[in-house]
């Protein structure tokens, strides 16, 4: 069929239509792509800019990193595709391809004089989707323009797995393999971008006469909405079909609600460091921790680094907890928790990696969520609530945590003792004082060793203030979840103080813990207290410090409520997450969903509500749903992120399975909210 | 027909510069990216290279000057430098380039010196020699530099 978006005739049209979002570039893709080039030597960045002109394309060019990501933020859509040296004096080439995949997903192209393999391979797992040897030439340069449509095929493709429109997927699969996709993705894809204005048109969208899958826009509020019934229903029992009813959204389809739990869920995944293999780290629990540590580290530090270029986190901190986090993946071998840390770590790390460009808000949604997953979820339903707490507190203590981040092995012990000797001290530091950012700076230091206790134990102070309502119990309990989830180090969220400090003694801290985390984190238990707790930030507003906290972390503290929702859930779930993963099971997908809905959630804090989510985070979901996703996951190498042996994919996949018989999300940065739609409802 | 006289000075310098392995072929890249709208690329780019290396250059030599060498620093300087000579296709220059890092990676803190010498030498060889070309081509008018070998 005639993808009525762009195809036409002429495949190229559309693109560059479509593309430029109404740029009014006549369509003669790839003319008109926009590029931004990096790179701090002048000389080189005249002729690369010349060259680039010379094959039509739209040339920014910038000599520093810093500046290059500010633009990219200010104009999300801005860009089409990035080149960047990879050695610059202000920031590493392979931080900025890190910080572009987390939060604007895209296309990299690193180059450099360099040419020896192990650069070449670093710019291939940080996620570049090329390397140039330099001295450039042009006929290298003209040919850019197949990565930005690759990755638009790609997202398309899995956007349309989610099945969410089973009729615009086979009309865009049509397309796509009729040109290259990329006037068909393009034309969708600009489709789905232009409607997130719209909102919640899943009729029309539905209709897809246009080839272009309907989207529905999910606007802060709905996301709200969405996250109150998901937590309404709890995570385990959250259906998209109980969902839709519960949500009572005229013009939602059971399938726009299902595709974006799946995102949700995803996106708790990948905050709880849930790698995006969940089907592999299905039996291999232990083992792939261990690889995971190592990864998780890498990804740690690599989120650290991101973090810290945000702001809030100091590039110490980063640097410390990356180290923390490199060297605990060795520690860890044997141990559970540790890997659990990591991942947890992970999580925050990555709502810290996305917000921490300045998106603070994000992050605290992310944190969260990272929180939450990274917990084991031994936890209850009933500690879901208190995660929601806790994940405020969490999300301090990811914060902390996040500094203590590289230690794992460390932080198994070391949360233990820790959360709850020194978190009390700690926290109390960074949540209470200095909101976000200082955290950052005090995870690191302070953190390290303590970490998770650290964490843990100022939260129960402050989890109080943070929920009014009743969640003080809980927010105690976030305390201990603040542990290590933030921490990039891996902080043993398993074994993290939360049965210390709080009493959130469901978690056996320690040893028994890390089975419990691994299994919990993957998802359940974290994952609906992020729900709630993002409702409730919302609805009590309370700025607890913790909010406030968990939102400096992010840096996404202009919206204490909304970064305090987002870190409320984000402890919560954590500290649910550290508990024993009696309830991992319904969690997982909870986990999963919470990835998602943070995303959205945070889009809906934007709002000015309570919504954490940071402005950044909704600009990313409904500008780049995609996005969204990657930055969560990409970032880094995308096995290590998340450890996977935590085995949390596996928990995540095997209550996806559970729950709804899904595959294990395999597409975890599908944050997008709306092209998942495995969820069987 | 009958080239100027400067027009073929001009092309006999350029090919000159080409066989004697002063320069290679990303230069002809750069004379490609000369048009209407920036007659005086080449120029440009070389006046920039050479204005922007200096001061990599005075790094450099200030690098040499402590002790011990940091021969981590000085790769990096290298690096930076043998990429911007590169750009503009200094053949000779970008070789020692190549030879002061092997040195730096093998900690010759001698060799890294020496090669350094000799790398300056050529950097300055071919500073004149393309100054002398681009007077040329001011002289020779607007035509276009020689034909390009492809």
């Amino acid at each position: 069929m005639n993808p009525s978006n762009g195809k036409g005739s002429i495949s190229m049209a559309s693109p560059s239509a479509s593309w430029r979002a109404g740029d009014g570039v006549p369509d003669q893709f790839p003319a008109g792509l926009r590029v931004l080039v990096v790179d701090d030597d002048p000389t080189c960045l005249v002729i690369l800019e010349k060259m680039l002109r010379k094959c039509l394309y739209e040339v920014t060019k910038c000599d520093r990193a810093e500046t290059a990501l500010s633009l990219l933020r200010e104009n999300k859509n801005g860009f089409d595709i990035v080149i960047s040296d990879v050695h610059m004096p202000d920031m590493d080439g392979f931080k900025l391809l890190e910080h572009i995949g987390l939060e604007m997903d895209l296309p990299v192209i690193m180059m450099s004089a360099d040419d020896g393999k192990d650069v070449v391979m670093k710019g291939v797992t940080h996620g570049a989707c090329d390397y140039l040897i330099k001295p450039v030439r042009r006929e290298a340069l003209k040919n850019i323009w197949q990565h930005v449509v690759r990755k638009r095929r790609n997202e398309w493709r899995d956007f349309e797995q989610s099945g969410s429109l089973e009729e615009g997927d086979r009309q865009q699969k049509q397309s796509d393999e009729a040109d290259y996709s990329s006037s068909a993705n393009e034309g969708n894809w600009k489709n789905s971008k232009k409607r997130k204005d719209d909102e919640e048109e899943p009729e029309e969208r539905d209709d897809t006469s246009t080839l272009k899958k309907p989207r529905v826009v999910w606007s802060v509020e709905l996301h709200q909405q969405f996250v109150g019934a998901v937590n309404q229903l709890g995570i385990d029992k959250a259906v998209p079909k109980k969902i839709l009813e519960l949500m009572n959204v005229p013009g939602l389809t059971r399938e726009n609600v299902a595709s974006h739990l799946q995102k949700y869920r995803l996106y708790l995944r990948r905050l709880s460091g849930v790698s995006s293999h969940p089907n592999n780290l299905t039996g291999s629990f232990m083992n792939p921790q261990e690889a995971t540590f190592g990864q998780l580290s890498s990804l740690n530090g690599l989120e650290l680094q991101s973090l810290a270029a945000t702001g809030p986190f100091t590039a110490h901190s980063l640097a410390t907890l990356q180290a923390a986090g490199l060297g605990r993946s060795t520690a860890k071998s044997g141990i559970h928790m540790p890997l659990v840390d990591q991942r947890n770590l992970f999580s925050f790390e990555n709502p810290k990696l996305r917000l921490g460009e300045g998106q603070q808000q994000l992050m605290p949604s992310n944190k969260q969520i990272g929180l939450l997953h990274g917990i084991p979820t031994n936890m209850e339903p009933k500690q879901l609530a208190n995660l929601h707490h806790t994940a405020q507190s969490i999300g301090n203590m990811n914060m902390q945590v996040n500094s203590q981040g590289g230690q794992n092995s460390q932080n198994n012990s070391l949360l233990m003792q820790m959360a709850q000797s020194q978190s009390r001290g700690q926290i109390p530091n960074e949540m209470t004082g200095g909101h976000v950012p200082r955290l950052p700076s005090t995870i690191g230091q302070p953190i390290l060793t303590t970490g998770i206790g650290a964490n843990v134990s100022p939260r129960n102070g402050i989890p109080e203030n943070i929920r009014s309502a009743g969640y003080n119990p809980v927010s105690q309990t976030s305390s201990m979840l603040n542990f290590p989830m933030n921490n990039a180090s891996e902080l043993p969220v398993n074994g993290f103080p939360l049965g210390s400090t709080s009493g959130v003694s469901s978690l056996p801290s320690k040893g028994s813990f890390q089975p419990d985390v691994n299994s919990d984190i993957k998802g359940s238990v974290g994952f609906i207290p992020s729900f709630d707790i993002f409702n409730d930030l919302q609805q009590h507003k309370s700025q607890h410090w913790e909010l406030d906290n968990v939102g400096i972390t992010f840096d996404a503290s202009r919206h204490s409520n909304s970064a305090q929702g987002s870190l409320d859930l984000a402890q919560s779930v954590l500290a649910h997450q550290g508990f024993p993963s009696g309830q991992m099971t319904g969690q997982n997908r909870n986990t999963a969903t919470i990835g998602n809905t943070m995303f959205s959630s945070n889009n809906g804090t934007e709002n000015g509500n309570a919504q954490n989510v940071s402005p950044h985070l909704n600009a990313l979901l409904f500008d780049n749903p995609i996005r969204v996703k990657t930055e969560t996951f990409h970032d880094s190498n995308p096995a290590i992120i998340f450890p996977e042996p935590f085995g949390q994919e596996d928990l995540m996949s095997a209550l996806l399975k559970q729950q709804e018989g899904m595959p294990p999300a395999e597409h975890e940065f599908d944050i997008d909210g709306y092209s998942m739609d495995d969820i069987s409802v | 027909m009958d080239r100027n006289h400067p027009h073929r000075q001009l092309a006999l310098m350029r090919q000159s510069f080409f066989d004697q392995g002063y320069l290679d072929e990303q230069f002809i890249q750069l004379e490609e990216l000369q048009d209407d709208a920036n007659p005086n690329f080449v120029e440009e780019v070389v006046t920039s290279y050479y204005r922007d290396s200096a001061r990599l250059i005075l790094n450099i030599e200030q690098a040499l000057e402590k002790k011990p060498l940091d021969f981590n620093k000085l790769d990096g300087y290298m690096h930076q430098f043998k990429g911007s000579s590169s750009s503009i296709g200094a053949e000779k220059v970008k070789a020692e380039c190549t030879q002061f890092r092997e040195y730096c990676r093998a900690g010759n803190g001698e060799g890294c010196i020496r090669t350094f010498q000799q790398l300056k030498k050529e950097y300055t060889t071919l500073k004149k020699k393309l100054e002398a070309y681009f007077q040329l081509a001011r002289q020779a008018g607007p035509s276009e530099t020689a034909c390009r070998p492809k």
